[in-house]
């Protein structure tokens, strides 16, 4: 037998190994941090099948209540998606590099990463401080993190785009406009149309979480149902918000097909 | 052929979509406008707070403007501390858990329609619903804390971790698992050497970019109880000082610049 053959065809990695055993001390250790013991998981299994059994059967009685909340959610999530996608398109333009003069891009990049470093519901705290309680709070803070998801994506999106058609209609002596219409617009519309539509699906999870914060919807009334101990009223609310999401897929999804 | 049918049809107007493709659009168009209408009717906006908005927001950044240093080492430190170990933790907790439910939902690997569905169900609802409702379920479970927070990400990062690498598995190449097969070795085996070096690159790219987006998250559980930055946020709100909010709006927006960069640069190393 040659050397070769009685080589060990899987060689152990030993940096992948003691990395291995680096994550797996770093997971007992945090683990520890947050006193992860044995018992305390047996009285949370304990605590859970209570708040099981107080969760079933889900309450049907507050229906007015119920439909006030989801209707404002819809609501906010419809406006603020509309609001949103319309804005994203001339913030994304100014921020395209391959169209627009250095100095102008800068500033609608730094726009757009000052919409997408706070998460929604910090926004959302912001705003409710802003024009006070109440949809309008939750409605900007969800256009605002459609601006900064739709335009960035829809920026990257026009910098990837062929010049080639941009200088054939420049040629014809089209003016901006036209070049945008006719050369760049076409050749980034369906992946527009693929980013707004997960935004809208985005949103209308959003909007059911920004009343938590005092945004409006329905969050408000899941978390003052959990703060009660209404249990059996905040498994109907989670359902509804679950079937609602799964409703808004479907429609997206419908309107990705129709115009893709 | 007639002459008459061929002028027609030269002379016909080409149009981009079908009668049918047409008509789903303006139907579409109509729901659109319909349903922002309506929103729009019965939506509650008190046009008083919009025009108060401007004095509003001077005052906000007039009662945030020296910001509260001192609030970074008493507080905001030990929390963002709490933080990153709730995403980290989240994060791996979640592949462990994402890791068996992706082979599941991999159709190269598991043949049975029945797995495959249930493995769909467990990514579907750990997807829709939100971080915060998870770590609401989990308050109440274990109470208060980072605990319920981690437990809180790593469900709601599921779905999302299961289902990008269910489809890098069934991206892998037949080759190696045939060859593996062939020689004799067991599923462990051919998993570990035919399958998991393929997938590799991408599920600790998939791990990477969840953990930023974890990052982002974690830092709001806070609000509802779960630990981390978004207790020191609450507190400071509950209480109006909103000088200690600017800090730890700060620290917030210092830590997600700083992941999402370390994040891209590691990605752009690995892939």
């Amino acid at each position: 037998m040659s050397a070769a053959s009685r080589r060990n065809p899987f060689p152990v990695n030993w940096p992948a190994r003691v990395a291995w055993v680096a994550l797996a001390a770093y997971t007992v250790y945090a683990a520890s941090l947050f006193q992860l013991t044995w018992t305390r998981f047996l009285t949370g299994i304990d605590n859970g099948a209570k708040f099981l059994d107080r969760m079933f059967p889900p309450l049907l009685g507050k229906w007015d209540l119920l439909w006030v909340g989801m209707s404002e959610s819809v609501e906010i999530a419809l406006i603020a998606s509309a609001l949103g996608v319309v804005l994203s398109v001339p913030v994304g333009l100014l921020a395209a590099r391959n169209l627009m003069p250095g100095w102008v891009t800068w500033l609608a990049r730094g726009l757009i990463a000052l919409c997408r470093s706070f998460h929604p519901m910090i926004v959302a705290i912001l705003f409710v401080k802003s024009v006070g309680f109440g949809a309008l709070a939750g409605i900007m803070a969800l256009v605002v993190s459609s601006i900064g998801f739709i335009a960035k994506l829809f920026a990257e999106a026009i910098e990837e785009i062929s010049l080639k058609q941009v200088e054939a209609v420049r040629a014809t002596g089209a003016g901006f406009a036209n070049v945008l219409i006719m050369g760049v617009i076409p050749q980034v519309l369906a992946r527009f149309i693929g980013f707004a539509t997960y935004q809208i699906d985005s949103n209308l999870r959003n909007s059911t979480m920004v009343g938590i914060v005092g945004g409006g919807g329905i969050g408000a009334t899941l978390f003052t149902a959990f703060q009660r101990f209404d249990y059996d009223f905040v498994l109907t609310i989670l359902i509804t918000i679950i079937a609602l999401i799964m409703v808004g897929e479907i429609v997206s999804g419908w309107m990705r097909r129709t115009f893709q | 052929m007639s002459a008459a049918p061929a002028a027609a049809s030269i002379a016909r107007e080409w149009q981009r979509f079908t009668p049918r493709q047409r008509l789903t659009r303006y139907a579409f168009y109509l729901f659109a406008v319909a349903a922002l209408m309506q929103s729009l009717r019965s939506v509650e906006i008190i046009p008083e707070f919009l025009e108060d908005m401007p004095e509003q927001v001077a005052d906000l950044f007039t009662r945030m403007w020296p910001i509260d240093w001192n609030y970074y080492p008493t507080t905001v430190h030990a929390a963002l501390v709490e933080t990153l170990h709730i995403a980290t933790l989240g994060t791996i907790l979640s592949l462990a858990l994402a890791f068996p439910v992706g082979i599941m939902a991999a159709r190269n690997i598991v043949r049975w329609p029945a797995v495959q569905l249930f493995a769909k169900f467990i990514l579907v609802s750990s997807r829709s619903v939100n971080s915060l409702v998870w770590a609401l379920l989990f308050v109440a479970v274990f109470g208060p804390g980072a605990l319920a927070g981690t437990l809180a990400i790593a469900f709601r990062s599921i779905g999302f971790v299961g289902k990008l690498l269910g489809e890098a598995l069934e991206e892998a190449h037949r080759g190696p698992v045939e060859a593996l097969t062939a020689a004799g070795a067991p599923p462990a085996s051919v998993f570990l050497k035919a399958y998991w070096p393929q997938v590799q690159p991408s599920f600790w790219s998939i791990a990477l970019f969840r953990l930023d987006i974890n990052i982002r998250e974690s830092a709001v559980l806070g609000l509802v109880g779960a630990g981390g930055i978004g207790t020191a946020l609450d507190d400071a709100l509950s209480l109006l000082y909103w000088d200690q909010v600017a800090m730890t709006l700060l620290t917030i927006f210092a830590v997600v610049i700083v992941a999402e960069i370390a994040v891209t640069y590691i990605r752009s190393r690995i892939l």
